[in-house]
């Protein structure tokens, strides 16, 4: 759902770069914008750009503005902006789809029950639904590696809850604002546990130290506690049973 | 094996360089020394590499023992310093001979000092860094027992000095507008200027909120945004109306609206400021902070050319032979950049 009335922005964050905002919302299609805006502008190799990242609504360019005019870059990026429509842009190549089996409800995430009733839902109904939905990886942040997926049909914009559950583990799925998080380590939130799975999402020292990236698509399965469990006891790399295929 | 021993740790040392770059897109902040002109103050005083790792101290250092003949440097915030009980002076390069013990106690001013030594320490990189980021899981405080490895130096001369650039007690911080700058009436945006802030006690390397009497500066205009890129320096505004400024371990992304970024160049007085210091916030237009990130920068590049002998009390010299005073010294003309 795209918001016609919102004309992409291109600001400066400090003097550490440039962020082009494509929503003021987070919205699935602003979202699509920017890991596309931000893919066309990387395959360009511009020098000054030291790297760069989205967010759920933004491309952010990292420039060091001590060296490199705002205005000028500005004016370059307002360029590539105005050759498409990037809201409808097809996303890059060469992303991953993620299989990652999880339990949902009972004692591993307990909180399946309440986060259905906020939506309306009954608990298998919930459990469908999390196991239907083809997400995507709208952004990495808030812990290294950690994505943020969308995104949920409506019926999922439930709030954050007010108070703070201490300590939720690394691996949970937590669910608020039509999307879900897999969080990379034991956190405490306001969003509810819904899911758990034995996937890391930081793994240091390995080859592969962030399994995701933006723009990643993501579905999970279903496994009971004890297939979980199963799983857990032979994971050293940190996979979780996932499954990981290129989309064409 | 070259090294450092750790005979006795502070509570709060942990290993920094100047951070990881490039995995912003990926969740993860560039990290690195608090104080990154200390870094390079320390990599002039001992004409090296400032890419090279050192020994972040925050509030106080500890005990430590020459594995073998160092050289070390001590920058940032002024610490009391001994090399086998007899004092030797901050912002300078020193001899420590092989079983000489350095001790390295609480602040006198300014939070973070920074030990170096020639060479660097030598630890694996992880992610192409050596610098400690606790939040990450990436390394951990520096213990006692441990000994630190340390590369190898190719530099000879100690006994310098470099006299910093006045930083530790707070003052004027020059901040740029940032992206959701001019969604704070003018009013708060002016209000802020004039306000006198205190460092707070509850700071951290991920931000240190600032304290101050009166009204907070939160703008209902500004309250409900869509989680946006953050940078070190950043200000946040929380929903109180207190302000933060965000360090070096800030996280990559946020919620709450930014009133302005600190240039750069000011961050080490950020850093510094002691709990408790006054601080102000002064805007710059984005051009004239360019200019002034620009010299700052082209000044950090200079401070090879900037190290000078110290000048010794005789009385205080127990080892004259000890220090090479001449061969290998510095100037502006040689690079600085002796590849540890």
């Amino acid at each position: 759902m795209q918001d016609a009335s919102f004309l992409p922005k291109i600001r400066s964050v400090g003097l550490n770069g440039l962020l082009v905002t494509f929503g003021d919302k987070a919205t699935d299609a602003a979202n699509r914008a920017a890991i596309a805006f931000r893919s066309a502008v990387d395959g360009q190799n511009w020098p000054e750009i030291a790297e760069s990242s989205s967010t759920l609504v933004s491309a952010f360019f990292r420039v060091n503005l001590s060296e490199h005019r705002f205005d000028d870059l500005k004016a370059r990026l307002s360029e590539i902006l105005e050759t498409q429509d990037w809201s409808a842009a097809t996303l890059p190549t060469g992303r991953a789809l993620w299989t990652i089996p999880a339990v949902f409800g009972g004692p591993r995430a307990p909180q399946l029950a309440e986060a259905a009733e906020a939506a309306g839902l009954g608990v298998t109904e919930a459990e469908t639904a999390l196991t239907a939905a083809r997400l995507r990886v709208l952004t990495l942040g808030f812990a290294p590696g950690q994505p943020y997926l969308g995104t949920m049909g409506e019926a999922w914009n439930i709030p954050r809850q007010v108070g703070l559950t201490p300590n939720v583990p690394a691996g949970a799925l937590v669910a608020a604002v039509r999307q879900i998080c897999l969080f990379t380590k034991d956190t405490p939130t306001g969003w509810r546990h819904v899911g758990q799975s034995a996937f890391a999402c930081f793994r240091p020292r390995s080859d592969t130290p962030f399994p995701l990236a933006p723009g990643d698509e993501v579905r999970f399965i279903s496994v009971t506690a004890q297939e979980l469990a199963g799983i857990e006891t032979h994971n050293r790399d940190g996979n979780g049973g996932a499954l990981r295929e290129v989309l064409g | 094996m070259r090294g450092l021993v750790v005979i006795k740790a502070g509570p709060a040392i942990a290993l920094q360089d100047l951070g990881r770059p490039g995995y912003l897109a990926m969740g993860l902040t560039r990290g690195g020394a608090a104080d990154v002109r200390a870094v390079h103050e320390g990599a002039a005083l001992l004409s090296q590499d400032p890419h090279l790792a050192v020994v972040e101290m925050a509030g106080t250092g500890g005990t430590f023992e020459a594995a073998e003949n160092l050289r070390v440097a001590l920058t940032g915030a002024v610490m009391t310093a001994q090399v086998d009980g007899s004092a030797v002076g901050w912002n300078a390069s020193h001899a420590l001979p092989k079983g000489a013990r350095l001790t390295i106690g609480p602040t006198r001013s300014g939070t973070y000092g920074y030990l170096h030594v020639g060479g660097g320490f030598q630890t694996d990189p992880v992610l192409g860094a050596r610098a400690t980021h606790l939040s990450c899981g990436l390394g951990a405080l520096i213990k006692t027992g441990e000994t630190l490895p340390v590369g190898t130096d190719k530099g000879k001369t100690v006994g310098m000095t470099l006299g910093p650039e006045p930083r530790l007690d707070g003052g004027t911080v020059r901040i740029v507008p940032s992206m959701q700058t001019s969604d704070f009436d003018e009013e708060i945006r002016h209000r802020f200027e004039e306000t006198e802030f205190r460092r707070d006690p509850r700071a951290n390397r991920q931000g240190i909120r600032m304290d101050s009497e009166g009204e907070g500066f939160s703008n209902s205009k500004a309250l409900s945004i869509v989680s946006e890129v953050i940078v070190p320096g950043d200000i946040q505004i929380t929903g109180d109306g207190t302000p933060f400024v965000l360090m070096a371990e800030c996280q990559t992304t946020g919620g709450y609206p930014r009133i302005g970024t600190v240039l750069p160049c000011d961050m080490p007085r950020v850093a510094q400021a002691p709990a408790g210091a006054a601080l102000r916030f002064a805007y710059v237009t984005l051009q004239e902070g360019a200019a002034i990130e620009a010299r700052a920068k082209a000044g950090l590049r200079a401070l090879p050319g900037l190290v000078t002998p110290l000048v010794r009390d005789p009385a205080m010299m127990q080892d004259l032979l000890g220090f090479q005073l001449v061969s290998g010294a510095v100037s502006a003309m040689h690079s600085p950049l002796d590849e540890g």
